[in-house]
């Protein structure tokens, strides 16, 4: 997804002139043929993340679109008070891309895991989150936010589905077991594991890369009773839209995510997986207690 | 040399012991509006009021390019309150330049007025950016001059002003050692130091932008000819900063 992002965001600076991109670092490499080609629109401002994020801010207030990129627990935690600030309350905005995800580097141990990332930005009004569940997704959501004019976190990872589902973001049914059965959406790259833990179950599967703003026309149209909440950050980051949009209705929500607890493993991310039990044998266990 | 005197220099500032801050005396046309807003609001004049109202006079009167019937343009200078409390001589300027009716002054921080405890752009016309929690208007200074560069304004310059004691906050050492190291020629921090800082500056403040590439000057925080001078006669090339020392905050 990195090289992607890297690709696409060289493109869109060439293309459109009111595109800029801000580093603090992270990734710098990658952007050096476009540092030299657009040396006034490629700004790395080293090691620091609250001026990442402040002249984001900044080029935005003079017009330009910044692209504010770096890895995700120093792009949304370490400068969470910029992003309020710098961009939310000047009324200005800009288009965050991290990478990392919750756990894309474990060996690094807790400072480089971010499962908090997305309830962060919830925390905020109006942002749009993408959390791409294949390489192939990450071009045309780049594009999209680039070109739109409200705040966007494009949350990238090194986890993937085996094949793209793309769409505008909106509930997309993968998998219908028909009416009345119980609803599972899967965000992002967590959508394979998920429909490996309920082969064979009566449970109808949705996926979506947008959990902001998420789909609750959609989720209405398609959710009974039981809906299961699969996300690839923290647990229950979307249990308080769930539960807002089926206020009128009587309804049971399991929430499954990344856990709460600093773990102090470092392992895999498969390894990471199957500790917060989201790889397929425990969203099975957890949806086979959930509807038993 | 006489700290009034001095507009570049580089690493010299003098002893706190050697200025001689001469106190306030309120700009004219100003007096009046702060007078409204103190019938109002005394508890708006703390010290802070009174430390920026000179800086922020020579800045409206005598520097910026800017006016109320160009709030947006883009060729306009760009004025970044930093330390955003303590306004009200902010908007006793604002007012006195046209930008702000002044009988906005008259019941600050009411429902229905759009001027409160700190400002914000989206609420007040001519206002750049909305501050408050200190050490965020560096940053966005610094972003303002590279977008402004970016889209080849050349001419319009970014003055930030902030607090001697707002210069503890860490985010502002990442703004002066970035800009600083990328000579970033359009930007101008002002440093307002009335010594209120928990652990002071051993040695003052400029060294510390000078040490990551700076131009400073260190003035009297009163006296109008010499902010003049200092917020005017530097190069260009690098990122000037103006320290304008006045009485120490009581």
């Amino acid at each position: 997804m990195r090289d992607v992002f890297v690709d696409t965001t060289h493109q869109l600076l060439t293309e459109d002139p009111r595109t800029a991109l801000v580093l603090a670092d992270i990734s710098a490499d990658s952007f050096q043929e476009a540092a030299r080609r657009h040396p006034d629109r490629v700004i790395n401002v080293g090691i620091r993340e609250q001026l990442l994020v402040g002249v984001g801010g900044g080029l935005a207030l003079t017009g330009l679109r910044p692209i504010v990129h770096t890895y995700a627990p120093f792009l949304v935690e370490r400068a969470y008070e910029q992003i309020k600030l710098d961009l939310d309350h000047q009324d200005v905005t800009a288009v965050l891309v991290s990478v990392g995800a919750s756990y894309d580097r474990p060996e690094a141990g807790r400072t480089h895991l971010s499962p908090a990332d997305v309830a962060l930005i919830d925390t905020l009004h109006g942002w749009t989150v993408h959390v791409p569940g294949h390489p192939d997704e990450v071009a045309p959501l780049l594009r999209a936010a680039v070109a739109a004019d409200d705040p966007v976190y494009l949350r990238l990872s090194t986890m993937a589905n085996r094949r793209p589902y793309g769409g505008n973001g909106d509930l997309r049914v993968v998998r219908d077991a028909g009416p009345g059965t119980p609803l599972l959406v899967a965000v992002g790259p967590l959508l394979d594991e998920a429909l490996a833990a309920v082969e064979g179950l009566p449970v109808t599967v949705a996926y979506t890369h947008r959990p902001r703003p998420f789909d609750t026309a959609g989720l209405r149209a398609l959710a009974t009773t039981e809906v299961i909440l699969v996300e690839p950050y923290l647990a229950g980051t979307s249990s308080r839209v769930v539960a807002d949009a089926l206020t009128d209705r009587p309804h049971q929500v399991l929430a499954l995510g990344v856990g709460r607890k600093d773990l102090r493993r470092y392992g895999t991310a498969a390894d990471h997986n199957r500790w917060h039990g989201l790889d397929a044998a425990g969203i099975r266990r957890a949806v086979d207690a959930f509807l038993s | 040399m006489q700290a009034s005197r001095m507009t570049v220099t580089i690493a010299s500032t003098p002893a706190r012991s050697g200025r001689q801050p001469t106190g306030p005396h309120l700009p004219a046309p100003v007096t009046p509006l702060l007078d409204r807003i103190a019938a109002t609001r005394e508890d708006d004049f703390t010290s802070n009021v009174y430390s920026t109202i000179d800086v922020l006079w020579v800045l409206y009167d005598r520097i910026l390019r800017i006016s109320p019937e160009r709030t947006d343009d883009p060729e306009r200078d760009r004025f970044l309150l930093s330390k955003g409390h303590a306004v009200a001589g902010y908007y006793a300027i604002l007012a006195a330049k046209g930008f702000v009716p002044p009988d906005w002054l008259d019941d600050l921080h009411s429902p229905t007025n759009r001027l409160g405890g700190h400002p914000d752009r989206t609420l007040v016309p001519g206002v750049e950016i909305g501050s408050g929690s200190l050490g965020h208007g560096l940053g966005l200074g610094v972003g303002t001059a590279l977008g402004l560069r970016a889209q080849g304004l050349l001419g319009p310059r970014v003055y930030v002003l902030l607090g001697d004691a707002e210069l503890d906050e860490g985010s502002n050492h990442e703004a002066v050692a970035y800009a600083g190291a990328t000579g970033l020629g359009g930007l101008t921090a002002i440093v307002v130091d009335n010594s209120s800082a928990t652990h002071g500056w051993p040695g003052g403040i400029a060294d510390r932008f000078t040490v990551n590439g700076w131009t400073a000057a260190t003035v009297d925080g009163r006296d109008h000819d010499a902010l003049y001078a200092a917020l005017t006669g530097h190069d260009q090339h690098r990122p000037h900063v103006v320290v304008a020392v006045v009485e120490p905050k009581e």
